[in-house]
């Protein structure tokens, strides 16, 4: 894939960075459990099809994100390349996670 | 796995399929499921597997799939060509696990009462499925393997969404 490997594309010539969790409940609610998925090249990298991670209540998909990447330093690799889907929908970092939910580590896909 | 049916009412005849069994396509299944007296087209798209890539000779290609997206994505894709063109049916169907060389991964059928709608739809759902169903590749080499990355993805089809999705180095393992 010599022709492919090193193009970048940033569609909307965003920065990449990680937010701050934001906290917008009293520090007292419990804490969400949301189950974390790796498809294809991120399973490779963390070794797991799933796991389970608890944040506090009012936390972005993109704080999930910044402690997955502190668990599993390997992920860096498609830290730019990827996108997430909470409960089965494409959706932006930004989006607040609740009890349950479903975040997916989307690697870019290949099908067809 | 199998869901039918559109977005509501049993109007809107939609087959989408992500097939995990490690059995060929049954093309004519989806060609028959969207044929109908009213319709004077049938456009098909066969997405099949190669045997070399830039040289180096492909032994298998195993894909993946978020099944339960996967299978959501293409019903909404589906539902999105039946906004755009006049079509009768439209039917999709994806294989995960093991695929050999020279077979069908991928299958898309539309019924409409003209061949423009039927070829357009068509085209748009293998396009669309190739940017955002989530489903994934492994070719496997002789000396290796990488997971491919289709150009559509990044290109702002897939997610529509995040819009910072950048391609990376090919992750070649082995050889």
């Amino acid at each position: 894939m010599a022709d492919e490997t090193h193009q970048v594309i940033d569609a909307n010539g965003e920065a990449i960075t990680t937010q701050a969790p934001t906290i917008r409940s009293k520090a007292k609610e419990p804490p969400v459990e949301v189950k974390v998925l790796f498809f294809a090249r991120a399973r490779d990298l963390t070794g797991l099809t799933d796991t389970s991670l608890k944040v506090p209540s009012g936390s972005t998909a993109s704080y999930c994100l910044s402690k997955l990447f502190s668990e599993f330093p390997s992920l860096e690799e498609i830290r730019r390349s990827m996108i997430l889907a909470l409960n089965e929908e494409y959706a932006p970092e930004t989006t607040v996670v609740k009890h349950k939910d479903e975040l997916a580590i989307i690697p870019p896909i290949s099908g067809g | 796995m199998m869901a039918e049916g559109g977005g509501g009412g049993g109007e809107e005849k939609t087959l989408v399929e992500i097939l995990e069994e490690s059995i060929p396509i049954d093309l004519n299944k989806y060609v028959n499921y969207v044929r109908s007296p009213s319709a004077g087209a049938i456009a098909t798209f066969e997405g099949t597997t190669r045997d070399t890539f830039e040289g180096r000779k492909v032994v298998e290609l195993r894909y993946e799939a978020y099944v339960g997206m996967a299978e959501r994505k293409l019903r909404s894709i589906c539902g999105e060509a039946r906004g755009r063109w006049e079509v009768e049916a439209v039917a999709a169907a994806h294989r995960v696990g093991t695929v050999g060389v020279g077979e069908a991964s991928v299958f898309v059928a539309v019924a409409a009462v003209h061949r423009a709608e039927a070829m357009e739809a068509c085209r748009f759902v293998i396009d669309e499925i190739k940017a955002s169903v989530p489903i994934w590749k492994k070719e496997v080499y002789e000396d290796g393997e990488v997971w491919k990355e289709n150009k559509e993805f990044f290109e702002g089809g897939g997610g529509g969404c995040c819009g910072k999705k950048e391609r990376v180095e090919a992750h070649v393992s082995g050889g």
